[in-house]
């Protein structure tokens, strides 16, 4: 009796998942390797459509997450959905792309053979093949190179398949590990044009980088991990103590400059102050105040905090 | 349930890797020369001069060429041996510590599906090798000498069975080690198999219990020399039969005779332990970390 209710109510939760059905769903998914755990009670949920950045230093458990995620490997303990089904769900892989951190294709095949491999496993059918890989081909910028063999490409120009590959078949859902790590410059600026296109398309993006900066361009949300758990999640706004303006002043004695903590705080190192919190719709009103009380101006530089000082700061407060 | 398709993929590409990196080719080119050269050795033979220039009688014609038969076919069952050793060693293994395999799995595709998949594609290479190369073999033979062993299709078929049973064994240790370690296990227990068959061939001769149970122990652990006995007797024309079965225990010892054909008891457990030893890398495939 007691069982069958627990069954039941199993059936009502699943069935509710699926109906609401966010992209990625997981409650206190943990991954334990021999004594490493590298996965500590990840719980978070990713809505359809979203660029989700995961971020953190190496070693965090961003792979791992990402493996988990797909079914490649087994949670230790946890649950979790991946578009509305339960993980290791083989036939829900049909609409998702991946690409790994560590790609390799078979180097022995052309960049166009790969993505007709990898168009069969995905089960798309054959009358859209040429098309697909057409379009991946050119969206990566392989074109040229796609009938010499995977031997003769460069790292990056592996990692450019490998992301063609991921998005073959338009899937709703693509975990990219680190997809600019080969990519010089110009790659980075494609694939993050690449990821632009994707969010107009609605394809939810799962992005792993331990390189912060890359990411504050291109996501929605971000959750911050470090050592298996998250820290931090939310919109960048949410994360980033709001803006700073650095003025470098003179002309100003020490309690005019005092005075200026009604904008913010104020962090002031005798050449140059900072104030913090300030909205930039306040800057032109700072200044007013500054050049009325009869300082002199030299130099106005509205400040980001950046996720790498962010995250930096969570590790200390840590 | 892997499905049968996606086998049929992985089993295709497996087929295609070793043709793009030209192991076909090779291995076709290496198998001419060695048939066309025996060929001119078993064509001595029927040299009318040969016997201290007098030519053989078809009896003494029949026998050695039955016996180089045997050596051949020794041959030929030792590189298909390392043929499917060499080829199944690194094919889990190596795919998994390059990543290759993350990418595939990642599809829907299960751990199950790639792995008979490339069971598959090597078995269907090596069951083609055995049965072309034999078939060349053999016609060779009967056209330099006249001579065709009592049982052909056999002979093809327990050859094709050892190296089936090489390369299952082989690709359940890939599922675990470095492709070089699953390489020389192999190798080193089809030799140990060889000896215990001639160790319990001298035990037989000797009465001695200890000898023949070590051997017994051997044939079941890895069945491919009481295969390779198998695929003598189905070369040995009567003449010879009758020698061995009148030259008693001790003719057992003789790795290249055999008095009788393999008691059906062994075939079945070859095939048991052929299915148990598949299964066990299934399992052992999909239970590892990748
Ligand atoms: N297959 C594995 N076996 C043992 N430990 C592993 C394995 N994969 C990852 N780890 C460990 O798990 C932790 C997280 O690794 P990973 O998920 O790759 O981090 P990230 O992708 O954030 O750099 C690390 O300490 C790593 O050493
Ligand atoms: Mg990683």
């Amino acid at each position: 009796m007691g069982s069958r209710m627990v069954d039941l109510r199993e059936r009502r939760l699943e069935a509710a998942a699926k109906e609401a059905s966010p992209a990625i769903h997981c409650v206190e998914l943990t991954k334990r390797y021999g004594s490493t755990l590298a996965l500590a009670g990840l719980t978070m949920t990713v809505p359809r459509g979203e660029v989700f950045g995961f971020l953190g230093p190496n070693g965090a458990g961003k792979t791992t997450a990402v493996k988990l995620l797909l079914g490649l490997v087994p949670a230790t303990s946890g649950e979790g959905w991946v578009l509305g089904q339960r993980l290791g769900d083989v036939d829900a892989r049909q609409r998702i792309g991946y690409l790994p951190e560590l790609f390799r294709y078979q180097p022995w095949l052309s960049g166009r053979e790969v993505m007709a491999l990898h168009c069969r496993l995905a089960r798309l059918p054959r009358s859209v093949w040429s098309e697909e890989i057409a379009a991946a081909l050119s969206l990566v910028g392989l074109e040229e190179r796609a009938d010499d063999r995977i031997r003769t490409y460069s790292k990056g120009m592996q990692q450019r398949l490998g992301l063609g590959v991921a998005l073959l078949g338009a899937p709703e859902l693509v975990f990219l590990d680190e997809p600019t790590s080969a990519l010089d410059p110009v790659g980075r600026h494609q694939v993050r044009q690449i990821i632009y296109r994707l969010r107009e398309r609605g394809t939810t993006v799962f992005l792993n980088s331990h390189m912060l900066t890359e990411l504050e361009m291109v996501c929605d949300r971000v959750a911050m991990v470090d050592r298996g758990r998250v820290i931090a999640t939310g919109t960048l706004d949410q994360l980033l103590s709001g803006n700073a303006c650095r003025i470098r002043v003179s002309g100003l004695d020490l309690g005019q400059r005092r005075s200026l903590a009604r904008f913010g705080d104020l962090d002031d190192d005798g050449e140059a102050i900072t104030v913090r919190g300030l909205g930039p719709e306040r800057v032109p009103e700072l200044v007013a105040e500054i050049v009325g009380m009869g300082g002199r101006v030299y130099a106005v530089e509205p400040r980001h905090q950046s996720l790498e000082d962010r995250f930096l700061e969570l590790l200390r407060e840590g | 349930m892997p499905s049968g398709r996606t086998v049929l993929t992985f089993a295709g590409l497996t087929v295609r890797e070793a043709s793009r990196r030209r192991l076909l080719v090779a291995v076709a080119i290496l198998t001419l020369i060695v048939i066309v050269g025996t060929g001119w050795g078993f064509a001595q033979l029927r040299s009318p001069t040969i016997d201290h220039g007098h030519p053989l009688s078809q009896l003494t014609l029949t026998v050695a060429a039955a016996q180089m038969l045997i050596v051949v076919a020794f041959l030929f069952a030792g590189v298909l041996a390392l043929i499917a050793v060499l080829v199944a060693a690194g094919s889990i293994s190596g795919d998994i510590e390059s990543h290759l395999a993350l990418a595939l799995l990642a599809r829907p595709v299960r751990r199950s599906e790639l792995l008979l998949g490339k069971w598959l594609g090597m078995a269907t290479v090596l069951v083609a090798y055995a049965v072309v190369s034999g078939t060349l073999e053999l016609v060779a033979v009967d056209v330099a000498t006249g001579y065709v062993p009592p049982h052909p299709v056999q002979l093809i078929g327990y050859v094709a069975a050892l190296g089936l049973n090489l390369l299952t064994l082989t690709l359940l240790l890939s599922t675990r080690l470095a492709g070089m370690t699953a390489g020389i296990i192999p190798i080193v227990c089809y030799f140990m198999a060889w000896i215990g068959g001639i160790v319990g061939g001298v035990g037989q001769a000797l009465g001695n219990n200890a000898l023949m149970a070590a051997a017994t122990v051997t044939k079941i652990l890895l069945p491919t020399d009481g295969l390779w006995r198998g695929a003598v007797y189905a070369m040995e024309p009567a003449a010879i039969i009758a020698t061995v079965r009148s030259a008693g225990a001790f003719a057992a010892a003789n790795p290249f005779s055999a008095a009788y054909p393999p008691a059906t008891a062994f075939l079945v457990w070859a095939v048991i332990w052929f299915a148990a030893i598949l299964a066990l890398a299934l399992w052992s495939m999909r239970t590892r970390e990748i």
